[in-house]
């Protein structure tokens, strides 16, 4: 039998104005294990800790109950008081007796009631609690980051700056992601290949850091601390380590009509590339899909032209595994397709493009050397129609584009029609807008600019519709506050497309059993207070692939993730949560039901001998929970058709003992 | 293949040739298209109000009569087909619709079991694209519409509402130009090929059906076209009256005349 | 008077099904009007003005009787709000009222061709009467 004490909080008038503390503490004083009852002004205050120190000395008790305000509060700070004492700190219950009975009940009489019901609930479950120890596990002091743009970049720098070895994965043969296609960025006009590649060379130039380009995450297992990673490098067809970057072979390959994907298909590469000039590492790849050489063994003429020796055209695919303490996500973003919006005439026209297309346009990297030219013919457009929100805001059951809005656009549009009326102001330029969002530093500021120096045409309104007629791009569209429908005749037509998480985000979350949300946006373990860890402890979240981002805040969101991973690979041992999921082999059925509603993989099956009541041994197919993995949510127990799976610290009994305490008033 | 086919009003009076091609190119690509021992005009629009529900009973009747017989529904005229694939929606997606359909039916004289949508609705298009086979069209055509330039005209009825209609992509539809191709022609590509001619308006308005017929034989003339194609007997209408500088044909006649099946039913 | 009103906004979005709060105000559907210029109230003044119950200047426009229902509108919506459904509704609430059918039998005579298809007799029936 336990000797419980039960310390009943007034909170001030919090719970007091509403409950009769001293009723309560009478009324729990005769439950059955109850051998002492107290009430206080301020249970949590240093004082009342004191009372329940001493208490728990002089009256020995096993087990305390605190009625007092919601466990998310004060949970911790009675358990640090009771393990102070000699207790253990998994043998204090808390009744929520303030949010969920002082804060609701208007009247004295219902709310001592139910304060009492409460208190009896908790005293029938301590006397079913059992002290529970946490676990203890090792820190692999090495963290893995997913994607090499500007949010994986910034996380590796500043965990390598911590003194952490960190790998980077990166599908593109090159780090720098879409910050390495923009031309100039908001609010402040710098060049983005300016601030961005001297960050790239840091990536390669720090020994901390080590780049797997061109490669992807192709399992993981494991648990926060101790991940175990499988990468697969794909075949670039050239020795890394040999590869000087000269070049050479990219202009003499005699393949020359591969749509360039790092100019969005608006020019063409060899079938051996260096994406771009800064491109870090900077290694030649070959495209397996392109190559003649690969596709039927006539050519080789990379191979005669390198001086280095680096071409292998016998090169495979290679697997590497690792072992991470943590793993950041930073899988960011593309713009969606524009397939679905053709009123807009994106696949009609050429010379109706989108934003993202717009910036290779304009700079001075891309496929016109920074010249604003027409695709279709390469003049220069004198009137543009630039249209906001295409695929963003969209009503969800529209199955078209977005719910969310994009966030980036408003600001870049700006920044696009700003430019262009900066260096060619004979161009006329407009913009269709539903709202302008500018909600930024400096923000509203840069966009009045476009508007009241640069005199960019804002419309309120929608672009209804895009229709070639010749040479020019008739624009169809409404202006709200004039009343009118507009019909423009346009050069050049640019398109706000959407945005929407990298395509291989779901995979992944799959193998990380981190949450995504319903637009594939990873999920935050709190969207205010814990914004860059997933519920997946170990996980966390850097730039875009959380949810839409300009590059200020990316950068904010990877730093804080890095300091957060600092965070864990600075301890070396993690203490578990005891509240976990636990098994009972003898009743297990080994029928998997745990397994597959475990949202965190912390469940195991494994053949394990028994010795049978007629001494004759048998193997059977058994679940295990791995403690250092399970969150303790419960699931496994209510999916369980055995009853063999129960959660430690709520077990089946101790919650059936808390209902009949409840139902017996 | 036998089909449950629904001509349509317009078919047996104003635009017998849309019909009759129908039938002869059908034929010759060894479908055969059943009419309804009764069948009634399908109203010519679908009407959007919840509460219309006598004015669908024609759509409602042809479709249990394909049902009944386990076949689809085909048509060939835009509008009987717009009226029927909405009316067969709506009896699967809004239940009132379709309890209060069936109470109507259960009136009648050998009054058929409830009908809860389960016809497939095809449109003769459709019909070539997923069921006989774009290929298999292909194989049949005895003289190919070589150096004509055709500019398919959708209008507003094959395609919208798309969620409802699922034959396109109403803003840039190919099933038309896929079978111009196929025929041996040159498909027009034309931005005003899914814009409205008007429709109804004409009996209301004339100008303002005559601004937008015009302004889309216009954009088919500049696009270099030699000639339009529909299904729509209204659209055909309102873009010859007001003057279109295109001839403007059925489709059927022009895949009839590729599966050399025309001259033998020209003048019935 | 405010009641018979109420009863009608009431009435138009039972009929049309539409929800006019779902409305952005984008403007795209009066940007994709083809009959923008013979309407007096376009189809975004036709989703706002029942939403806020102003339903007298629409029932007295002839803009109710320009709608082609050419679903250009309905398609294009980012919101899902289906306009031309709303513009519908408000037409039918004037034409189902007792003698207040907008085409008559009488007209026709004077409107006819050798070329009239009985389709375009039979749609603008069902849209002008009732």
């Amino acid at each position: 039998m336990q000797r419980i004490g039960v310390f009943v909080c007034h909170c001030g008038t919090n719970i007091a104005g509403t409950v009769d503390v001293v009723a309560v503490a009478e009324a729990l004083k005769n439950e059955p294990g109850v051998v002492h009852s107290a009430e206080y002004q301020y249970m949590c205050s240093q004082a009342g800790q004191d009372l329940i120190k001493a208490a728990i000395k002089e009256h020995n008790l096993s087990g305390i109950v605190v009625c007092s305000c919601s466990p998310r509060m004060h949970e911790a700070t009675f358990r640090k008081t009771a393990a102070a004492a000699g207790l253990n700190p998994y043998m204090v219950e808390i009744a929520n007796i303030r949010e969920q009975c002082s804060w609701i009940h208007k009247d004295m009489a219902s709310g001592t009631e139910k304060a009492i019901i409460l208190g009896k609930a908790a005293i029938a479950k301590v006397n079913l609690n059992t002290p529970l120890t946490p676990g203890e596990s090792p820190v692999t002091k090495r963290a893995l980051v997913i994607g090499g743009g500007i949010a994986g970049i910034q996380t590796a720098l500043d965990i390598a700056d911590a003194g952490f070895p960190v790998d980077i994965v990166e599908t593109k043969p090159t780090i720098g992601g879409k910050m390495a296609q923009l031309d100039k960025t908001f609010p402040t006009l710098d060049c983005a290949a300016c601030i961005l590649t001297p960050k790239m060379v840091d990536v390669a130039q720090n020994e901390k850091i080590r780049i797997f380009s061109y490669s992807e995450v192709v399992d993981v297992r494991g648990f926060v601390g101790n991940f175990d990673v499988t990468i697969k490098k794909r075949a670039r067809y050239v020795k890394e380590d040999i590869c000087t970057g000269c070049g050479l072979c990219t202009e003499k390959c005699p393949q020359k009509k591969v749509p360039n994907e790092f100019n969005l298909g608006m020019d063409n590469r060899r079938a051996i590339y260096i994406p771009f000039a800064q491109a870090v590492p900077k290694v030649a790849t070959i495209d397996a899909d392109y190559c003649t050489m690969l596709k039927t063994g006539k050519c080789g003429v990379c191979a005669k032209v390198c001086t280095a020796g680096a071409i292998d055209y016998e090169a495979k695919d290679e697997f590497i595994e690792e072992k991470y303490g943590a793993v950041v996500v930073a899988t960011g973003f593309n713009p969606i397709s524009m397939d679905k919006f053709d009123e807009f005439a994106y696949n009609q026209s050429k010379d109706v493009i989108t934003s993202l297309e717009f910036e290779r346009l304009t700079n001075a990297a891309g496929p016109t050397a920074g010249k604003l030219l027409r695709p279709s013919d390469g003049e220069h457009p004198h009137t543009i129609v630039f249209v906001q929100c295409v695929g963003s805001r969209c009503e969800a059951c529209a199955e078209k584009g977005k719910e969310y809005c994009s966030k980036i656009c408003c600001m870049y549009t700006a920044k696009h029609a700003m430019l262009t009326r900066d260096k060619y102001p004979d161009t006329d330029v407009y913009v269709f807008y539903i709202d302008v969002r500018t909600p930024g530093k400096a923000f509203d500021e840069f966009y009045r600019r476009a508007v009241e120096e640069y005199g960019v045409h804002y419309i309120k309104g929608m672009v209804g519709k895009v229709s070639p007629e010749g040479n020019k791009l008739k624009v169809q569209a409404s202006d709200l506050i004039a009343g009118k429908q507009l019909h423009i005749d346009a050069d050049l037509v640019v398109l706000a497309a959407a945005i929407e998480p990298d395509k291989s985000a779901r995979g992944l979350a799959t193998m990380l059993t981190a949450s995504m949300d319903t637009n594939d946006f990873f999920t935050e373990a709190h969207p205010k207070l814990r914004p860059v860890e997933s519920p997946t402890a170990g996980v966390f979240l850097s730039g875009t692939c959380q949810g839409p981002k300009d590059i200020p805040e990316t950068v904010s969101q990877a730093g804080a993730a890095a300091s957060k991973v600092i965070g864990l690979l600075c301890k070396d041992k993690l203490t578990g949560n005891p509240c976990v999921a636990q098994s009972d082999e003898m009743m297990c059925n080994g029928c998997s039901s745990c397994e597959r509603v475990c949202p965190y993989g912390a469940i195991t099956y494994s053949d394990k001998e028994f010795r049978m009541p007629d001494r004759t041994t048998k193997i059977r197919r058994v679940a295990s929970v791995n403690p250092a993995v399970c969150q303790g949510c419960g699931a496994c127990t209510v999916a369980c058709p055995s009853g063999a799976m129960d959660l430690n610290g709520f077990k089946n009994n101790q919650i059936m003992a808390e209902v009949d305490a409840i139902c017996k008033m | 293949m036998k089909v449950t086919y629904f001509p349509g009003c317009t078919l047996r009076t104003k635009a017998k040739e849309l019909d009759r091609y129908a039938h002869a190119a059908c034929n010759a690509l060894g479908v055969e298209l059943v009419e309804p021992d009764t069948w009634q005009c399908c109203g010519g629009v679908f009407s959007y109000a919840k509460d219309e529900i006598a004015s669908k009973l024609p759509s409602v009747r042809a479709l249990i009569d394909a049902r009944d017989k386990n076949e689809p529904l085909v048509t060939v005229c835009s509008a009987c087909h717009n009226v029927i694939k909405q009316t067969n929606h709506q009896i699967k997606t809004d239940a009132d619709f379709a309890f209060r359909m069936n109470n109507y039916l259960a009136q009648e004289k050998d009054a058929p079991a409830p009908y809860n949508g389960e016809t497939k609705v095809l449109h003769l298009l459709e019909l070539i694209r997923d069921e006989i086979g774009f290929d298999k069209v292909a194989e049949k055509v005895q003289k190919p519409l070589t150096g004509k330039k055709i500019a398919a005209y959708y209008g507003c009825l094959l395609l919208r509402p798309s969620k409802t209609m699922q034959m396109d992509d109403p803003e840039n539809p190919k099933i038309i130009e896929d079978l111009i191709r196929v025929l041996g022609g040159e498909p027009v590509i034309y931005p005003a090929r899914n814009e409205c001619c008007g429709g109804y308006i004409a009996l209301e308005d004339a100008e303002s059906a005559k601004k937008r017929s015009n302004s889309i034989s216009d954009s088919a003339a500049a696009h270099g076209a030699d000639m339009i194609i529909t299904a729509c007997p209204l659209c055909r209408y309102n873009l010859i009256k007001n003057g279109s500088k295109l001839p403007v044909v059925y489709f059927t006649e022009l895949l009839a005349e590729a599966l050399g099946v025309k001259e033998d039913n020209d003048g019935e | 008077m405010e009641n018979k009103n109420e009863r009608r906004r009431e009435e138009i979005l039972r009929i049309s099904g539409v929800n006019p709060r779902k409305c952005m105000k984008c403007g795209k559907c009066s940007a994709t009007c083809p009959s923008y210029d013979e309407m007096e109230y376009h189809p975004h003044e036709f989703v706002y003005m029942v939403e806020s119950g102003e339903l007298a200047p629409l029932l007295e426009s002839k803009s109710i009787y320009k709608c082609l229902t050419c679903f250009a509108c309905v398609e294009r919506c980012p919101r899902g709000v289906e306009p031309a459904k709303l513009i519908e509704a408000v037409r039918l609430t004037v034409i189902r009222e007792k003698g207040a059918n907008h085409l008559k039998a009488d007209d026709i005579p004077a409107k006819l061709d050798e070329e009239i298809p009985q389709q375009l007799l039979m749609s603008a029936f069902r849209k002008y009467s009732k």
